[in-house]
């Protein structure tokens, strides 16, 4: 078995591009063109030098002395929050601003979520000098203001979306409408490995550079290029396929995903996907989905605007089917204190996405020689505000 | 044979609504009073929670049915004995999610129980209904048809051509639904229009999105059998405190100059 896209799309049976008719000449002609354009050697040129000069790769993999301490096991921090930007997604935006000039585009949309993807799309569209416009769900702008500012300085044009949960899905949906309504010269950025063929495989790629490099980190540090497990948050899950992907195949490295359970999963309240969700078709992608039983989207929930989506990407519904996943349904609560405990104990604030992933640390049990490594997949400067008021709700409680 | 009857007739005024808009048991009314009105073909759209393809107009008249408690098992109640009431050509058009969760062979035999002719469910690839769906479209004798835009390349439009069966629905424009404009093609479209004119397609042609008044509908008709308003009609209807009324003047208002 392979978990790799196969030619048609599809990872199992989840994949392909359900796409309405108007999206398919862009679709098309991205997943004729974008392997092709990845392998030039003047597109790798490019891509390294920018990761390396501009994002400030290869990322740290730190040995976590004090955690590793108190969970007894071999824990390393793979340090995605050192990127500029402050996150993961940056590994993506680059990449696909060069395709998108190698394609002829000169304006660029994308959705949003946390604002971290946003933010990494305005800063390449200021530095490539294109227009930009970041679609975000009202929610999330206003709990994610100090992104919106940031966009703004960039450049972007921050539109608010209001429709439905107004959050990520719907930020999607709107930036979907656009690309249909300006087909020509227009490229949109997908945030995640989600979204029709070839997105998630092109995003899975542009995003791998993070197991890559912990290959070759770790041979250096520990004398093996496989860690035992590999822990990643999943909203779309693009810093989960990044960190799996050189692992897929070596069924001695354990993968598992946190993903959001919000209050709970059985609280009507969640994100939890794998948990909620059903074979279904979201954004050009069939995958699990959380939806009624007569088809209807459900409106997530979640405390991190990142992970506030209902689908996956397919990559990750086939690991979940295949079983070659793990996935755990983290709560608001048990990220918030993980997120807390990172900043006390090493001296790091996460995002509230990564804070996640740390919580899984108290849902497994591992042997003290297993190498774990987790993606740390961003920082949480972002989420302050939310972070103070929970501190101050918690004292408050007292 | 219905579908063909209505084209051998020519200048096909089709209308779409969503079911269960303004009110969940409007469906029927709506569908008799378009008849009455003169409406050639109608689709009935099945509100989907996040229809990407659609503009604002859509968008909105979608997620009230759905307030209103619509569902595709709604829908089949309150079609059930449209025939031979209704004699025109029925279409039911939405996303595929819905579809494929009611399950495709359950949704077709249903739909044909109640007399629908065809289906058009815009994000069901071309490769998949081939696959996949054709034959249990051809053993449900339903109609599927497909839609072609102005970047859709000659060998892809016939494809969709001879994949689909009633009639091909060619987009004016890379747009979303409800778009409207003073002018009603422009030169460009109107190239894109007689590209595809000039393939001597097997099916007839119906051009929708951005049809809006009478004006459009009289353009439209130079290139092709018919043409499709949705959202101008689900403006009119918005506010209605009397369907057949408000819909017979729609109706009438669009086809007034073409029948003289
Ligand atoms: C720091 C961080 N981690 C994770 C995510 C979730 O995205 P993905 O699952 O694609 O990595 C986000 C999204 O905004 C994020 O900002």
């Amino acid at each position: 078995m392979t978990y790799q896209v196969n030619e048609k799309g599809f990872y199992g049976k989840f994949g392909g591009a359900y796409i309405p008719e108007m999206l398919y000449p862009n679709i098309e002609s991205l997943r004729n063109q974008y392997l092709e354009i990845i392998a030039k050697p003047e597109f790798q040129r490019d891509f390294n030098a920018l990761l390396s000069d501009y994002v400030g790769r290869p990322t740290p993999l730190y040995f976590s002395k004090n955690m590793s301490a108190q969970y007894n096991c071999k824990l390393y921090l793979k340090r995605e929050d050192l990127n500029h930007t402050g996150a993961h997604k940056i590994n993506n935006t680059i990449g696909q601003i060069l395709l998108a000039r190698y394609l002829g585009k000169e304006k660029i949309i994308a959705e949003t979520g946390a604002g971290q993807h946003g933010v990494a799309t305005a800063t390449v569209c200021a530095l490539m000098n294109m227009d930009c416009i970041v679609y975000m769900g009202k929610v999330d702008t206003e709990r994610q203001q100090a992104n919106v500012a940031r966009m703004r300085m960039l450049g972007a044009k921050v539109v608010a979306v209001t429709s439905g949960s107004q959050t990520l899905k719907d930020a999607t949906n709107e930036a979907m409408r656009h690309w249909i309504n300006h087909p020509e010269d227009t490229h949109y950025i997908i945030g995640s490995v989600v979204g029709p063929h070839p997105y998630p495989d092109m995003v899975a790629r542009f995003q791998s550079v993070i197991s890559k490099e912990i290959k070759s980190q770790l041979l250096k540090k520990e004398g093996r290029e496989n860690p035992d497990a590999v822990i990643a948050c999943v909203g779309g899950g693009s810093n989960a396929a990044g960190g799996f992907y050189h692992f897929l195949e070596n069924q001695s490295v354990r993968l598992i995903a946190a993903e959001a359970a919000g209050l709970g999963v059985s609280t009507g309240k969640s994100a939890a996907t794998t948990a909620l969700g059903k074979d279904g078709i979201l954004h050009g992608s069939r995958t699990l989905l959380m939806q009624t039983d007569d088809g209807q989207v459900i409106e997530p929930y979640s405390i991190s605007a990142g992970l506030d989506y209902p689908g996956i990407g397919a990559m990750h519904a086939h690991l979940f089917d295949s079983r070659r996943a793990d996935f755990y349904a983290i709560t608001d609560e048990e990220a918030m204190e993980s997120g807390l405990a990172l900043s006390a104990t090493e001296g790091i604030i996460p995002a509230i996405e990564t804070a996640h992933a740390l919580s899984v640390l108290d849902k497994v049990n591992f042997k003290p020689q297993d190498i774990v490594v987790i993606i740390l997949s961003g920082r949480g400067d972002k989420d302050l505000e939310t972070y103070s008021q929970y501190l101050n709700d918690k004292e408050a409680k007292r | 044979m219905r579908i063909q009857k209505t084209f051998e007739k020519g200048n096909v005024l089709t209308i779409y609504f969503t079911a269960g808009y303004p009110k969940l048991e409007d469906t029927m009314p709506i569908l008799i009073a378009l008849q009455e009105a003169g409406t050639d073909i109608v689709e009935i759209g099945m509100p989907f929670s996040d229809p990407i393809a659609d503009g604002e107009t859509i968008q909105e008249s979608s997620k009230i049915a759905l307030e209103n408690g619509m569902h595709i098992e709604k829908l089949f109640t309150q079609l059930k004995n449209m025939r031979p009431q209704i004699h025109i050509p029925v279409f039911l058009m939405g996303y595929l999610n819905p579809v494929m969760q009611f399950g495709i062979e359950n949704f077709l035999a249903q739909a044909q129980a109640c007399g629908v002719d065809g289906l058009i469910l815009p994000d069901l690839p071309l490769d998949i209904y081939e696959q996949d769906f054709r034959e249990l479209f051809e053993k449900y004798n339903m109609a599927n048809v497909f839609l072609i835009s102005p970047l859709t390349s000659e060998q892809r439009i016939k494809k969709a051509d001879s994949l689909s069966s009633g009639f091909l629905y060619v987009l004016s424009d890379s747009a979303t639904t409800g778009k409207t404009s003073d002018q009603s093609f422009s030169k460009k479209q109107v190239e894109y229009f007689e590209r595809v004119r000039a393939l001597n397609l097997k099916n007839p042609l119906q051009i929708g999105f951005g049809i809006s008044q009478r004006k459009d509908f009289e353009a439209a008709l130079q290139y092709a059998e018919g043409a499709i308003i949705g959202s101008a009609f689900i403006r009119h209807i918005a506010k209605s405190q009397n369907l057949s009324v408000d819909i017979q003047t729609f109706v009438q208002k669009i086809k007034q100059t073409v029948l003289s």
